[in-house]
């Protein structure tokens, strides 16, 4: 069977050409060039005797040829996704795999299952499918088709072949030996650089993240407070006759601005929030993508240096350590197209992603500024009514 | 209006300074002197300007000339004096009477109490008032000399004091109830203004913690370097524009808190003509029983219980002559009290009649003040609205060149 063979070979990154990198980057846009479209909705509660999970309605549409049929719709839960993802890394350590919204908030106020948290997590999941969709060897992964495609118990006994438990171990055993011997000292400057780039990267976008939420928190408290401030001016025009209009016209404004701000609010948890924590699970990703391939330099640099101690066993090192120096550079081309790749979409959506906050408060500014303006030309108007009434005798 | 003194003289409070001196009780105290100048404002014809003329005053002689003009002009809604201490206070202004910024906006109150009093048909004419403003030594000894003091402290007691009038004037009623409603609103609105000003102070600054991360973060990159340079310095141009948008919502504040004080003002005068009308209630009901009394006495009949009247009763009647000499004393004091109703009666119908006049003047004086208050804040939410629509206009510039 070739599609589990697939799984456990590494399958370096085809040479991918600037142009067709760029034709892939923006996933929402030219949607000529996909062949494959996923969406994730319809969240659904299920209660067990064990337990309570949601499981989301997974819908993938393509005219590719390796797909039996053009419809999908399966039902998947978290736990399918986590699966997904270490598959994923599994067999492509120095790719960059999409981030997955996090197991649980922990120190949100949004409870577990509820609404806000459910939808949230659903973009997140929908986001995370079709950015493997958009990837030019990921999309094409064994894993990444039966997870779309198979029924829930297939998936299952899916799940359960493959690599056993041990062996996954002696793997990790391995990963952490070779860590411990670095794989650093022959890095490629280029790994370094990005190395350097993603430790001050992820130290920025942490801080940003806090930011934004500061932001959000700040303009959350200011609405409760304005939400107060309309009330008064109406109860004030309660007492008044020669102003009451204006008192009312003032409450008015408020409560537009009011309005206006939570619109605010809105735009920037529905946007930038995500976007950044996104990039957040991002650096961490990729700092684990540079270790993996730090890991596999490790592997061939100990057995090099093996073999410069043990000159006798030439010949059965050279075949292994020709192996490893094909690994090394299979990974560093996947990790180097792939790093080029995440560059642009990120500049892309951070582009994006600021540019619509700015849109955001213009909006909110120019809602504010119509109705304040209004209400100045009402009142201007009645001023020269009322000169026009004192002037006649 | 033409006689108003604000027509015939420039005032001014040009500056404060702060002071160090003894009080009565020989201990040392700081306090601040604003310094009052006035000139004669001279027609056009002479060309020449006259001289300023200045002198030193603390807030307490402003406070002893607004106590003394109360008490003289108890039908007059007197102008009131800037807060004494700093109320309605969010966290970036200070509590403090010495602060600065709590000095000046305490100046530019004192100055506009000192135009409103001199722009009042009657206040203006004030003797004491113009003393306030042009003779520095003896000031205070003369308003002493008034002896206000005598009338200010019955005139407190009866501001405090509970009585039930009979026959309320309905008007005074609505205007003491309008009074306590303008207060309670302009309080309310006060505190929650400042409450709102200070959230927005956060939303602002927070904004300023952008500048710094994207330009640490531009350091690393080569292509989006310089957008999110430059959006940086935009968003430290936004949380600093809150500043001067806050400082300009103080004034509109102040012109708020000033009617709030001159809500007081007009529940005085309410009161006054409460206290006025008991009195004179007082008086009618106490006539009104002396002549029962008197009648009694000439006819023979008890037609109400009295201790005088029961013990003459059991301990014997009085004599002819004792009972002529009562009624005799009755007679006078009925006649007397007669004239004091009279008297009672017309200065009543005179603080009414010029009572109602000037709140007529202030309700038209108020009424078009706080439009023009409403109007300006609506003016500064424009102005905050478009600077707000040049910053992020940049920023979005900035942000798509990245």
């Amino acid at each position: 069977d070739t599609s589990l063979a697939e799984v456990n070979s590494f399958s370096p990154s085809m040479p991918v050409s600037p142009s067709s990198m760029l034709n892939q980057y923006k996933f929402e846009d030219e949607p000529e060039l996909r062949d494959l479209f996923i969406t994730v909705d319809d969240p659904e509660s299920h209660i067990t005797a064990i337990e309570t999970f949601i499981t989301y309605r997974v819908v993938t549409k393509t005219s590719r040829g390796e797909f039996d049929s053009s419809e999908y719709e399966v039902r998947r839960r978290y736990q399918d996704f986590l699966w997904l993802k270490s598959k994923l890394e599994e067999a492509h350590p120095t790719l960059i795999i999409p981030p997955l919204p996090e197991k649980f908030i922990m120190k949100g106020m949004v409870e577990r299952f509820s609404d806000e948290f459910i939808e949230t997590r659903r973009k997140a999941l929908h986001k995370f499918l079709n950015r493997i969709a958009d990837h030019p060897t990921l999309t094409f992964n064994e894993d990444f088709k039966i997870f779309l495609t198979a029924q829930a118990w297939e998936l299952s006994s899916h799940k359960k072949q493959g690599p056993g438990l041990l062996s996954r171990m002696g793997q990790t055993v391995r990963a952490v030996a070779s860590s411990v011997r670095g794989g650093v000292k022959n890095r490629p400057e280029m790994f370094t650089e990005m190395n350097n780039y993603m430790e001050t990267f992820s130290q920025k976008i942490n801080v940003l993240d806090k930011i934004a939420h500061r932001i959000y928190k700040e303009e959350r408290e200011y609405f409760n407070e304005m939400k107060e401030y309309s009330p008064v001016h109406t109860l004030w025009s309660a007492s008044e006759e020669d102003i009451a209009d204006s008192l009312k016209g003032v409450a008015s404004c408020i409560d537009k601005c009011c309005k206006a701000t939570e619109k605010r609010m809105a735009g920037l948890s529905e946007n930038l929030l995500p976007i950044l924590h996104e990039y957040v699970l991002y650096s961490e990703i990729l700092m684990g993508v540079l270790k993996r391939r730090d890991q596999i330099q490790g592997e061939l640099d100990s057995k090099v240096d093996a073999l410069a101690n043990k000159k006798a066993e030439k010949d059965l090192f050279s075949e292994e350590i020709g192996k490893l120096e094909d690994k090394v550079e299979c990974a560093n081309n996947a990790l180097k197209a792939d790093w080029d790749r995440w560059k642009q979409n990120m500049q892309c959506d951070m582009r994006s992603t600021f540019t619509n906050v700015a849109e955001n408060n213009l909006r909110y500014y120019e809602e504010c500024l119509a109705t304040w303006e209004s209400f100045l030309a009402s009142q201007t108007v009645d001023l020269h009514v009322e000169e026009d009434s004192e002037d006649r005798p | 209006m033409e006689d108003c003194l604000a027509k015939k003289m420039e005032i001014t409070v040009s500056e404060a300074e702060k002071r160090t001196g003894r009080n009565a009780m020989n201990m040392q105290e700081t306090y601040t002197a604003y310094l009052i100048e006035t000139r004669a404002v001279e027609s056009q014809s002479e060309g020449q300007c006259a001289p300023v003329d200045s002198l030193w005053r603390r807030y307490s002689e402003f406070e002893l000339l607004r106590n003394y003009l109360s008490v003289t002009y108890p039908h007059i809604v007197v102008p009131p004096l800037p807060e004494k201490r700093a109320d309605f206070v969010w966290h970036k202004l200070s509590a403090d009477n010495m602060d600065p910024d709590f000095v000046e906006r305490r100046r530019i109150g004192l100055e506009n109490f000192l135009l409103r009093v001199a722009s009042h048909p009657v206040l203006c004419q004030d003797k004491i008032f113009y003393s306030f403003l042009t003779q520095e030594g003896g000031w205070k000894e003369m308003v002493n000399e008034t002896g206000f003091q005598l009338k200010a402290d019955s005139r407190l007691k009866a501001l405090n004091a509970t009585f039930r009038v009979k026959n309320p004037d309905k008007r005074f009623t609505e205007l003491k109830h309008y009074s306590d409603e303008l207060q309670s609103v302009i309080s309310h609105l006060l505190r929650v203004r400042a409450r709102v000003a200070d959230r927005l102070y956060g939303v602002y600054k927070v904004h300023g913690n952008y500048g710094r991360v994207f330009s640490e973060w531009s350091a690393i990159e080569k292509e989006m370097g310089d957008g999110l340079q430059s959006a940086g310095h935009h968003m430290d141009v936004y949380a600093a524009s809150i500043d001067d948008i806050l400082e300009e919502e103080e004034h509109y504040a102040d012109q708020l808190k000033e009617y709030l004080f001159y809500a007081e003002a007009l529940r005085a005068v309410c009161r006054k003509h409460e206290l006025m009308q008991y009195d004179l209630e007082m008086a009618a009901q106490d006539l009104t029983s002396k002549k029962q009394q008197c009648e009694e006495l000439a006819t023979g009949t008890v037609r109400t219980f009295s201790l005088k009247g029961m013990t003459s009763k059991l301990f014997g009647q009085e004599t002819p002559e004792q009972r002529e000499a009562k009624i005799k004393v009755l007679e006078e004091q009925i006649q007397e009290g007669e004239e004091q109703l009279k008297s009672k009666n017309l200065e009543s119908r005179d603080f009414v009649k010029s009572a109602w006049a000037d709140i007529e003047r202030f309700k038209e004086q108020k009424n078009h003040d706080l439009k023009e208050a409403l109007i300006s804040y609506a003016v500064m939410q424009i102005s905050m609205c478009k600077k707000g629509i040049q910053v992020w206009t940049n920023a979005k510039e900035c942000f798509s060149k990245m």
